[in-house]
């Protein structure tokens, strides 16, 4: 429970329950519940919070729905959704309504339990890791201490809704969406985790609080490559554009949700977007120093971080077009993961070379300058290795030479 | 370790969000990659070709407009022109100057827009769309001075166009000349060095110059494959012998050429515009030509360079005020009998960019 | 090679981020449209209209449908026939001015509007009462008398069919033959 004391939002509300009794808190008077119900309080705080902060959450992902079709208007000379309330703001809103009283569909070749089940969970993982992203000072629901390996976990499972939702539909090109969901979310932690150790390495800690307190300069200074690889494979993971492959709507019609209607496309559409936002704090948090920031307060800062990073996400968005389903698996294995040992490596390598034991036994400190100076050797080792990468590797592949079957009429749907 | 795997047959369309309208191919999937391919058309067939067996010679203009919904002043231009050689009309300098100046645009239209769906197939979400979208309103623009109209033109009669172009057009075609040039620059810059459209794109689905030649393929999709046949040069008609203009070639006649080459063809396009507002001079637009048109018996086939290929028409006439016998030889249906060979082995992905590459339209294939 | 492909594109789109959308708000904003845009009502001038049913003749899709009867109260320039039945099926008209082009009096213009948008089909045959008290703003479409007074249909008055003249086609008769020369004309004829 000491990882909450910070938060004084959680005391004080705890303070107006449960009062002096019990733990070592100093509340200074009585609380509205009798001693030995601090457990009940504890958890009515909880619930508070975790409300409150969901309740947020959304209303943000709505706003970012709207934020994100106004801006790709803006990138396409268009001027996106203006006609529901002022200025289009309520268009998230409209959407939903809609959404909510469609009619609810299970088409006869699905899978029923694994059909409904699937929108779920892609939410549900998504909130999950908004339990340990701190979004201000002080202002977190957990820090656990294994916080990115649990944002690594949890996010994985995404994976499984997308390939249960791709093949309990029983429809073709949703199979193929699947397909390609298993391949492309997989491939992709490879990098992912890889980027995140050299952020780990420099500081020390699993825990995200202590990462972003352990920032002297940004990371994204001492991580060039590390950041793009996060950036890339995150937003592999998250299907965003230009590895929009499970929903590629010019090629396989939406992909997994092709046959999801109503709320339970609306969960999907929801997920994807507060995926967004939820990679984008997760960036801000490991490689953008967090909440830190001078003169505005803690919670606008991540705020701001946040919303750069997604602007950056939507302009990707707005000017690449989609990668190849093989040429995405090759960027994978072929140049994001031997740039990442790389960079790995070299973080490791530069730690011995420049850290010195500190006297308390707190582990490897380096100084500003010399942090400086790796983060010139870093940038330097980032372009000459992606600019190597791309001259060495080629993605290309020939056409596969096959002999044409003829399908008998029973396959001919 | 080798993997056992069965086919699927899946069909594409005729209801998919990227078949360019009605079109339905049965494919044959083992995985990801295409192990055969069946083009299915006929599901915008309007009976064209009959329906103009019951409507005078003018009032077929009107039906040629809706074959290639994309560009229908070279429609009109082709048919107009085996009218023309059926009755043995010639038309005005002047209409001729103006049909080709409305062709010319037609062509930089159209090809906008393949260029643009070609992009949106590759997963550039709409922005390339969007912008190539811009441009072709302005063309639209113009013909709406022109004509009244933006799709469904009906600009050209037998013996010339209709009527002369008003005075504000000029100096909007001129603005527009000035302009153009920049924004394929554009274009050209947004999309056509990025590495994941030439990954995707060099080397995918190549055509050979002989393959091409057996389908009877036109248009720049042959010109891609490195074969210089373009009926402008080849067959020169109406005023195309007095403009200078190249002809761009690709290499390989793979995806990338055949969209590389649209954008040189739009350069070209704005030369040939550039050439004909020097060169036209005042005078009559029609030729004195009845009505009804009454074309002696016989028959006229007569062919342009269309945007997406050789665009010919047959008629043949028995003395009446309605053809006989209405053909009409439309690129984009015959250019898509190369689509199987130039799948197969080839990825899901690559399907819907090689379709965008061929740039049919549903209109003309099914007629 | 080396990403910069890709940094070219995204210059691109942030130069056009940071332009003037290029597209309207439409029921506030309107494109400009030019005086010669084949409008959906149509514009027609009873004083000029002699019945001869060119129009219905011209058009490919057989839409028109016109119904006379003799009479010797035709208004103005028409002929001595009057007009019962004038409908115009606007729910199959594409607006190819066919009819337009065949009017040899200049008594049917294009019209100038689009929002003709209605809730049932029989809504969108224009009837000749509407035909007749409906504001004039004809299209200048083939009709170079209006382009040469400047005539632009959005703008302006409405326009009488005096104001409108007559086109100066060649193929056109110059002059509306009297009805003289028509009987004799016909009585000459077998």
């Amino acid at each position: 429970m000491a990882f909450l004391e910070g938060n004084a939002l959680f005391r004080n509300l705890y303070c107006l329950l449960a009062g002096n009794s019990g733990n070592a808190q100093h509340c200074g008077r009585d609380g509205l519940l009798p001693a030995g119900w601090e457990w009940l309080a504890f958890a009515l705080v909880g619930f508070a919070i975790t409300f409150l902060l969901l309740s947020a959450f959304l209303l943000l992902t709505m706003f970012y729905t709207y934020l994100e079709r106004r801006l790709l208007g803006r990138f396409q000379g268009r001027i996106g959704p203006n006609r529901a309330g002022p200025f289009g703001l309520l268009q998230p809103v409209a959407d939903a309504i809609k959404l909510l009283t469609k009619e609810s569909i299970v088409p006869q070749g699905a899978d029923w339990l694994l059909y409904n089940l699937a929108p779920l969970m892609m939410v549900v993982v998504m909130f999950m890791v908004l339990a340990v992203i701190p979004f201000g000072k002080h202002t977190f629901i957990a820090d656990l201490n294994v916080g990115v390996l649990f944002i690594i976990a949890v996010t994985s499972v995404n994976a499984l809704a997308v390939f249960m939702a791709g093949i309990a539909s029983g429809n073709r090109y949703a199979l193929f969406g699947g397909m390609r969901a298993v391949a492309q979310l997989i491939s992709y932690e490879v990098p992912m985790v890889l980027s995140i150790v050299g952020v780990l390495l420099l500081a020390g800690s699993l825990s995200l609080v202590e990462i972003v307190e352990a920032q002297v300069i940004p990371f994204f200074l001492l991580q060039p490559l590390g950041l793009f690889i996060f950036v890339v494979s995150a937003s592999a993971e998250m299907n965003r554009p230009p590895f929009d492959q499970l929903e590629a709507e010019s090629e396989i019609v939406a992909g997994y949700h092709t046959e999801y209607g109503g709320m339970k496309f609306g969960l999907f559409y929801l997920a994807e977007y507060a995926a967004v936002l939820t990679t984008s704090g997760v960036i801000a948090t490991l490689f953008l120093d967090g909440w830190e920031g001078p003169l505005l307060p803690s919670h606008v800062w991540f705020l701001m971080k946040v919303f750069f990073l997604a602007f950056i996400f939507i302009w990707v968005r707005a000017t690449l077009p989609r990668v190849r389903i093989d040429q995405t698996m090759a960027f994978a294995w072929k140049f994001l993961l031997p740039l990442g040992i790389i960079n790995v490596f070299m973080t490791a390598a530069e730690l011995l070379l420049f850290g010195h034991e500190e006297a308390g036994g707190q582990g490897i400190v380096l100084s500003t300058a010399d942090l400086w100076l790796m983060s010139v050797v870093n940038f330097a080792v980032a372009v000459v290795g992606i600019g190597a990468f791309s001259r060495l590797v080629s993605l290309r592949t020939p056409a596969l030479p096959v002999s044409a079957p003829k399908p008998s009429a029973a396959e001919v749907v | 370790m080798p993997m056992r795997s069965e086919p699927v047959t899946v069909n594409v369309g005729p209801q998919h969000p990227s078949t360019h309208g009605v079109f339905r191919l049965r494919i044959t999937f083992d995985g990801e990659v295409i192990l055969d391919a069946e083009p299915v058309f006929g599901y915008l067939h309007r009976g064209s070709e009959k329906l103009a067996e019951e409507r005078t010679y003018t009032q077929v203009i009107t039906l040629t407009d809706r074959l290639d919904y994309v560009a229908s002043m070279t429609n009109n231009q082709a048919y107009v022109l085996a009218c023309e050689k059926l009755a043995g009309v010639q038309p005005p300098e002047r209409g001729m100057y103006l049909r080709v100046i409305a062709a010319e645009l037609q062509r930089i239209a159209s090809h906008l827009m393949a260029t643009g769906f070609l992009l949106n197939d590759l997963g550039a979400f709409a922005t390339p769309l969007m912008y190539c979208f811009r441009e072709r309103e302005r063309i639209l623009d113009l013909f709406e001075m022109l004509c009244g109209a933006r799709i469904t033109l009906s600009y050209m009669r037998v013996g010339g166009v209709f009527q002369d172009a008003p005075e504000e057009f000029w100096p909007a075609l001129r603005i527009f000349l000035g302009e153009m040039p920049h924004y394929i620059d554009e274009y050209e810059r947004l999309l056509s060095e990025n590495e994941i459209l030439v990954t995707r794109t060099k080397g995918v689905s190549v055509l050979t110059v002989d393959q091409a030649l057996n389908g009877s393929v036109t248009g720049p999709v042959l010109r891609a494959t490195g074969f210089p046949w373009d009926l402008r040069k080849v067959d020169p008609y109406e005023v195309y012998g007095r403009v200078k203009f190249d002809v761009p070639l690709g290499r390989a006649g793979d995806n990338y050429d055949r969209f590389k080459i649209r954008i040189d063809e739009m350069r070209q396009s704005l030369r040939i515009v550039e050439q004909c507002v020097e060169q036209i001079e005042p005078g009559p637009v029609r030729a004195d030509v009845p009505a009804l048109v009454r074309p002696p018996v016989g028959d006229a086939y007569s062919r342009i360079e269309g945007p997406k290929g050789e665009l010919g028409f047959y008629l043949v006439s028995d003395g009446s005020v309605a053809p006989y016998r209405f053909k009409i030889r439309s690129p984009s249906f015959i250019n898509l009998t190369v689509l199987r060979d130039m799948l197969i082995g080839w990825k899901l992905a690559d399907m819907i960019v090689t379709l965008g590459s061929i740039d049919i339209n549903m209109g003309e294939v099914d007629r | 090679m080396y990403g910069l492909g890709i940094l070219n594109g995204f210059m691109v789109t942030l130069k056009n981020f940071i332009r003037r959308p290029f597209t309207i708000s439409y029921p506030e904003q309107r494109a400009p449209q030019h005086p010669r845009f084949r409008g959906e009502e149509f514009t027609w001038y009873e004083e000029r209209c002699t019945g001869c049913a060119s129009c219905a003749k011209f058009c490919p899709l057989g839409i028109i449908r016109i119904v006379t009867h003799p009479s010797q109260e035709t208004p103005a320039e028409g002929d001595s026939y009057a007009i019962d039945v004038f409908d115009i099926d606007i729910g199959r008209c594409m607006f190819c001015g066919l009819c337009v082009e065949a009017c040899p009096y200049d008594a049917l213009f294009m019209g100038s509007g689009f929002e003709e948008a209605k809730y049932r089909r029989q809504d969108l045959v224009i009837s000749v009462e509407r035909l007749r008290t409906a504001e004039k703003r004809p299209s200048t479409w083939y009709r170079p008398q209006l382009e040469a007074q400047n005539y632009d249909p959005r703008r302006g008055e409405p326009m009488t069919w005096q104001g409108a003249g007559r086109e100066p086609w060649p193929y056109h008769l110059p002059l509306r033959p009297t009805t003289e020369e028509m009987t004799t004309d016909r009585e000459a004829k077998p």
